[in-house]
């Protein structure tokens, strides 16, 4: 009999011929997981080895302890030996081994079930993540379209949801934002006025950081800083919630029941931003206003009244309208990417959480656009 | 064939006529023909069946043979990729959405979770249909949901929350807002799931007793072999390897008579006895 020993780092494992055409493989010694495997490409090379043997067995008299890592190897050598259809035997195993090596392969591998790395280059990337882009804003536009129609059913009463469902989005969305939007702004208007103060201070012209502020403030930055706030805070609930109840076959319920869902559930949700975010808008520009008078009087000493009545001076009833109307387009945008992403929504609860921050990314991308669309509209109409 | 109209109010307000199911009239439900794809990948082909009135018909197969998929396509929430679900004389998967929304009150459907609306209470849940579809006074209403949550054991239960209650319960809640407007067809998917024997035993009788006392055909997704048994008297079985339906049939018969191999394993748990089987619920 010829043996050939190959030391291992996991137990023992050495080769011999009982005669020209059998293998036999020769497991000594602990085999555990902890110290390693072995790889079966050691039984490959014995198989080629010439002569090549026409079966296979197994020695494991000197087998000690073992675990899952001698199973691993011989699961290996079993695909080794169904490959080359070689007749192997088993028996010489201990029962155990045996027992859980049938076990795993008493369901077959399922065709197709596997799948293959996929190997794609830069330039396909770069088209799917185009195609993928194009497609989520067109979903995005489709949406918005059905909303419109909503809207319009809702403006000719035909529309349908609770009222108790609006006015407690109303409350969530507006009294109880309140909060950080207090803390935001306020501090949007300390730091616009530190940034002016810093360069007007050269020229002694201080007292127009009242104008600075009041103006930002009034055009884009509460409109803006609001929309932000509201695309983080109510966006991803609006996700999260729709993005649950799809989960949960509530809006399955719905739509089986003959209940639109745009209109019982995206509408309130809609309705509730576009009315309250306007309102938080004025709420964001006062507050702006007064971290800014608050820097000129601690900072450029400067005194509230004065602050007050430059900042009057400043802005106009356009400014604050036009901040107006931003915002509420700016409510529809959130309420719609929150409610689109929560219906896109999959079936886990990971694909819940997946919809919220896809809510506030696309809700806070579309407002930052429409920011910049704006600009550049209102300044070709010279607002 | 002659229909019999009923009108309802439909989303605009406005009572419109659709098409019930007679009793000498056609099968209220037939698949034809149906195939079910996610984009090219065909998850099941060639599905035909018929449900007769006041069937009990199961929809039986292994875990991710697309039954609750074939449940969805049955109620439009899946278009098919080929094939019809007709309704009597109506073809529901041609249908304009107004005719499709008509034709879906004539459904009750006890979704897997219940899928009760977590925000309202179970009488606001089972209401809320009642509200919307017809002129019943907001007193009316409560009544009628008290008596449709009393029909499933939960009498008393009318002001909680979802949340306050067990799986068992929410499951009876849902199904008494399935039948809330008094369907004629009700779909069940997976009842039994995550109840416990006494419960799932509990559910069955309940279904057999809608069956008997409201004559409604129902529509059952289920792989639980107790309940398939107890409550079936058609069925299909869906196979995911083959990818189509292998058997069609009483399940007693199928488990008596039927000599596929995959259906035998199913219904005699893997090679249980199924004498055994057959006696205990036979």
């Amino acid at each position: 009999m010829q043996a050939l020993k190959q030391s291992q780092p996991s137990g023992e494992l050495s080769f011999a011929r009982s005669d020209n055409s059998t293998l036999v493989v020769r497991l000594a010694g602990d085999w555990h997981l902890r110290h390693g495997l072995p790889e079966p490409d050691l039984v490959l090379k014995q198989l080629d080895a010439a002569p090549k043997p026409a079966r296979l067995t197994f020695d494991a008299a000197a087998l000690g302890d073992w675990d899952s890592g001698l199973l691993t190897f011989l699961m290996g050598v079993s695909e080794i030996c169904h490959k080359r259809k070689l007749p192997a035997d088993w028996s010489p195993l201990p029962e155990g081994v045996r027992g859980l090596i049938q076990l795993a392969e008493a369901v077959p591998e399922k065709t197709g079930a596997r799948h293959e790395a996929a190997h794609t280059s830069f330039i396909e990337e770069l088209g799917q993540a185009t195609i993928l882009y194009a497609r989520g804003l067109d979903e995005f536009l489709r949406f918005l379209g059905e909303v419109a129609i909503a809207f319009a059913m809702l403006c000719v009463g035909k529309a349908r949801f609770r009222k108790v469902d609006l006015m407690v989005v109303i409350q969530d969305c507006g009294a109880s934002a309140f909060g950080i939007v207090t803390l935001v702004t306020f501090l949007v208007g300390v730091i616009l006025a530190f940034m002016g103060a810093v360069q007007l201070q050269q020229f002694g012209a201080a007292i127009y950081v009242a104008d600075l502020v009041g103006i930002a403030m009034s055009r884009d930055m509460g409109a803006m800083m609001t929309a932000i706030i509201m695309a983080g805070r109510t966006g991803a609930a609006f996700a999260a919630q729709l993005g649950s109840m799809k989960v949960t076959q509530e809006i399955d319920a719905l739509t089986t029941m003959g209940i639109s869902p745009l209109e019982f559930l995206v509408l309130p949700r809609v309705l509730a931003l576009f009315l309250m975010i306007p309102l938080l808008c004025v709420y964001a520009d006062c507050l702006g206003v007064a971290g800014g008078a608050f820097v000129g009087a601690t900072m450029l000493h400067i005194s509230i009244g004065t602050y007050i009545r430059e900042t009057a001076n400043a802005i106009t009833l356009t400014d604050i309208l036009g901040g107006l109307f931003k915002a509420a387009v700016y409510g529809i945008i959130i309420a719609v990417a929150g409610c689109l992403r929560g219906f896109q929504c999959g079936n886990s609860s990971s694909a819940v959480g997946d919809a919220a921050t896809a809510a506030v990314v696309s809700g806070i991308v579309y407002v930052i656009v429409a920011c910049g669309m704006f600009a550049f509209i209102f300044n070709v109409l010279g607002i | 064939m002659a229909a019999t109209p009923a009108s309802i109010k439909s989303s605009d307000g406005k009572r419109v006529s659709v098409t019930k199911f007679p009793k000498d009239g056609p099968p209220p439900i037939t698949v034809k023909n149906l195939t079910m794809a996610y984009g090219t990948f065909v998850l099941m082909k060639d599905i035909n069946f018929t449900v007769n009135h006041g069937d009990i018909f199961i929809i039986m197969g292994g875990s991710g043979s697309g039954k609750s998929t074939l449940l969805r396509h049955m109620l439009g929430l899946i278009e098919p990729a080929n094939g019809e679900v007709w309704y009597g004389d109506f073809n529901f998967t041609r249908a304009e959405p107004l005719q499709r929304e008509a034709m879906l009150r004539h459904f009750g459907v006890l979704y897997q979770s219940g899928a009760l609306w977590s925000s309202m209470t179970l009488a606001e849940n089972v209401g809320l249909p009642l509200g919307e579809f017809t002129d019943l006074s907001p007193l009316e209403i409560r009544e009628v949901a008290a008596l449709k949550l009393a029909l499933v054991g939960l009498k008393g239960f009318e002001g909680y929350y979802p949340s306050q209650i067990s799986g068992g319960m929410q499951k009876r809640a849902g199904l008494a807002r399935a039948i809330a407007l008094d369907p004629e067809i009700l779909f069940f998917d997976e009842p039994s799931a995550g109840l416990d024997p006494i419960s799932s035993r509990l559910l069955d009788d309940l279904i057999l007793e809608l069956r008997d006392n409201l004559g409604a055909t129902i529509v059952v997704v289920t792989h639980e072999l107790a309940s398939i048994f107890a409550i079936g008297n058609n069925s299909i079985f869906l196979d995911a390897e083959s990818r189509t339906m292998i058997a069609h049939g009483d399940p007693k018969d199928l488990l008596a008579h039927c000599t596929d191999h995959r259906v035998q394993t199913f219904l005699t748990r893997g090679g249980e006895d199924a004498e055994k089987s057959a006696r205990n619920h036979g």
